[in-house]
């Protein structure tokens, strides 16, 4: 009797202690997302009720353009930003670690500076550098192309640049976990490796770049999660345009939703994003586990 | 060291000094236009070398705009989002590594599941939870949704579960619960990561965008990232203003930054789950 309650007191404790996050889980996380689904089948407004008509949403969907434009838009992000991000970042972290004592210290500081700023404050700085008239960078551009170039109103200037805006703002975030991922390998390895004779090039692809592989993993799949949510930089910088050029699905589930009040039409956008994003990164993930298992 | 490995050294430095003068250029050149004046900016003689300093669209920023309004609303969602998803992924985490309870195993699978979910997709039905609630222009509405954070679960179970049992028997001996176990034993042991997260937990809530410039509509319940946009539709192309605006609503979360550096690189590295 007493194993029982006490039991039991352990049940209730807890209970308690999960119980915080559990019910707010529930409430702006479990519901919305049970509600999104169920949103999908009826042509609701955003705010009152609408009526079920089935599958209506994502057929709709399958033959609106605007949606496959997003669609490769996003994908075209991805490629723009992912796999440069990642690149840039291990060669940053490799000048940094290097360094060593304060010039390290003040390098990092740099370059992870841009990330701890909020995106409007990133958008605002790279504007008033890119602006047509008045742009510090200008004269770069008409060096290069023999005038000024409004980048953000040409369709085929517009996603590279949000693509360099992006990378400036968050590379600091991946070179810090390469650096983090390079301070664990152990110096008795390039120790060794240097007493065998290696070169500088051969410690990097038989030491360095094996062992490096898990975060590359890593940084690998939270930007391509990261790049696929893209909403806050072309919102700000260009709004979609120009022609929809830099149109996303976030973006379309917005418009949907917030100015053209078709919330069971958005709602099957954000789920079809929802899932691209949950699969997408699942595959990701384990395709480039197998990759490093065969390293 | 050889001749040729040193001078190698010096031009791999100077490489990379120069890419982060790079890399730093755009905060430089915020910062030059912003203490110009509005004519100074435009003109053609304004080169790359502060030649004024004018403090002028600075004070403009601060006093004509809702400015000091959209730091209380940041400074008051993000101190409240920090403490309560802290205390509630303290606890949740505390039960998960050390409590054995029907459905466990689940909570930690659906923690884990959570991670992976892209929050961004859910803020229609966010919304209309918050209308319902009446929540729309207010704090509690800015706040709610942004205290599902799973990652301090999963990081304070793995500090969690290394703490050794021993440590246990103590309290339990005197006659303590779980709460005592937790508050007086887990938490003290656990300071460093608990900072950690905390700091993590506060720069994402600051620096927020896409769910408060849904929830609020109103320009005084706006916090900083989202006010500081507003500034730009109000003023039309005045640069210096603009670039005081923007290095205003930077500034403390910055400053913060470069005081506490270590600690916050360190955060950052222990909650993507790269440093142990």
């Amino acid at each position: 009797m007493a194993m029982l309650t006490n039991r039991r007191k352990n049940f209730v404790v807890a209970m308690s202690l999960i119980a915080p996050f559990v019910l707010i889980f529930a409430l702006v996380f479990l519901y919305p997302t049970i509600r999104m689904v169920q949103l999908s089948f009826t042509e609701g407004p955003l705010i009152g009720q609408g009526q079920w008509i089935g599958l209506e949403n994502y057929r709709e969907l399958l033959t609106d353009n605007l949606f496959y434009t997003s669609l490769k838009n996003n994908g075209y992000f991805v490629l723009l930003t992912v796999v440069p991000t990642t690149v840039l970042a291990l060669l940053i972290a490799l000048a940094v670690n290097r360094l060593s004592g304060r010039l390290q210290a003040v390098m990092l500081m740099i370059f992870f500076l841009p990330y701890i700023l909020p995106v409007s404050v990133v958008t605002m700085i790279w504007a008033w550098m890119l602006d047509f008239q008045f742009g510090i960078l200008q004269p770069v551009f008409a060096f290069f192309t023999g005038k000024p170039v409004p980048v953000f109103k040409n369709p085929s200037w517009v996603m590279p640049m949000v693509a360099v805006v992006t990378i400036w703002w968050t590379n600091g975030f991946n070179v810090l976990l390469f650096i983090a991922g390079l301070r664990n390998i152990p110096s008795e390895l390039y120790e060794a490796s240097a007493l065998d004779g290696a070169t500088k090039r051969q410690q990097f692809f038989r030491v360095t770049w094996p062992l490096l592989w898990p975060v590359t993993t890593l940084v690998l799949t939270l930007q391509l999660i990261l790049q696929l949510k893209i909403f806050d930089q072309v919102y700000l910088l260009s709004n979609g345009g120009p022609f929809n050029s830099s149109y996303v699905l976030l973006l379309m589930v917005y418009r949907e939703a917030f100015q053209l009040n078709h919330g069971g039409y958005a709602s099957a956008i954000a789920l079809v994003l929802f899932l691209v994003i949950v699969v997408v990164s699942v595959l990701q993930f384990q395709l480039l586990r197998a990759g490093g298992k065969r390293q | 060291m050889t001749t040729t490995r040193r001078i190698e050294n010096l031009i791999m430095t100077g490489l990379t000094c120069l890419g982060a003068a790079i890399w730093f250029f755009p905060i430089y050149w915020a910062f030059v236009t912003s203490i110009r004046s509005e004519d100074r900016v435009v003109s053609d003689e304004a080169g790359l070398i502060p030649d004024e300093f004018n403090l002028g669209s600075y004070i403009d920023a601060l006093f004509n705009t809702q400015m000091l309004n959209w730091y209380l609303n940041s400074i008051v969602t993000s101190v409240v989002i920090t403490v309560v998803v802290i205390i509630s992924g303290m606890m949740c985490a505390y039960a998960i590594s050390q409590l054995r309870f029907a459905g466990r195993r689940l909570l930690y699978v659906v923690v884990l599941g959570s991670f992976m979910v892209p929050t961004q997709a859910l803020v229609v039905t966010q919304f209309i939870l918050m209308d319902t609630l009446g929540a729309i222009n207010t704090w509690t509405g800015i706040i709610l949704p942004q205290l599902i954070v799973p990652v301090v679960i999963i990081v304070y179970k793995q500090f969690f579960d290394a703490v050794p049992k021993e440590m246990r028997e103590a309290v339990v001996l005197d006659g303590g619960g779980e709460y005592s176990l937790l508050f007086r034993i887990y938490l003290p042991l656990n300071w460093g990561i608990t900072t950690a997260l905390a700091i993590v937990t506060f720069i994402m809530s600051w620096n927020q965008f896409f769910w408060p410039f849904l929830v609020v509509t109103t320009e005084d319940m706006m916090t900083i990232p989202v006010g500081i946009t507003q500034v730009n539709d109000a003023f039309g192309v005045f640069y210096a203003r603009l670039m005081s605006v923007a290095l205003l609503g930077a500034a403390p979360v910055a400053i913060a930054y470069l005081i506490f550096q270590k600690r916050v690189t360190e955060a950052v590295m222990i909650s993507s789950g790269v440093k142990g």
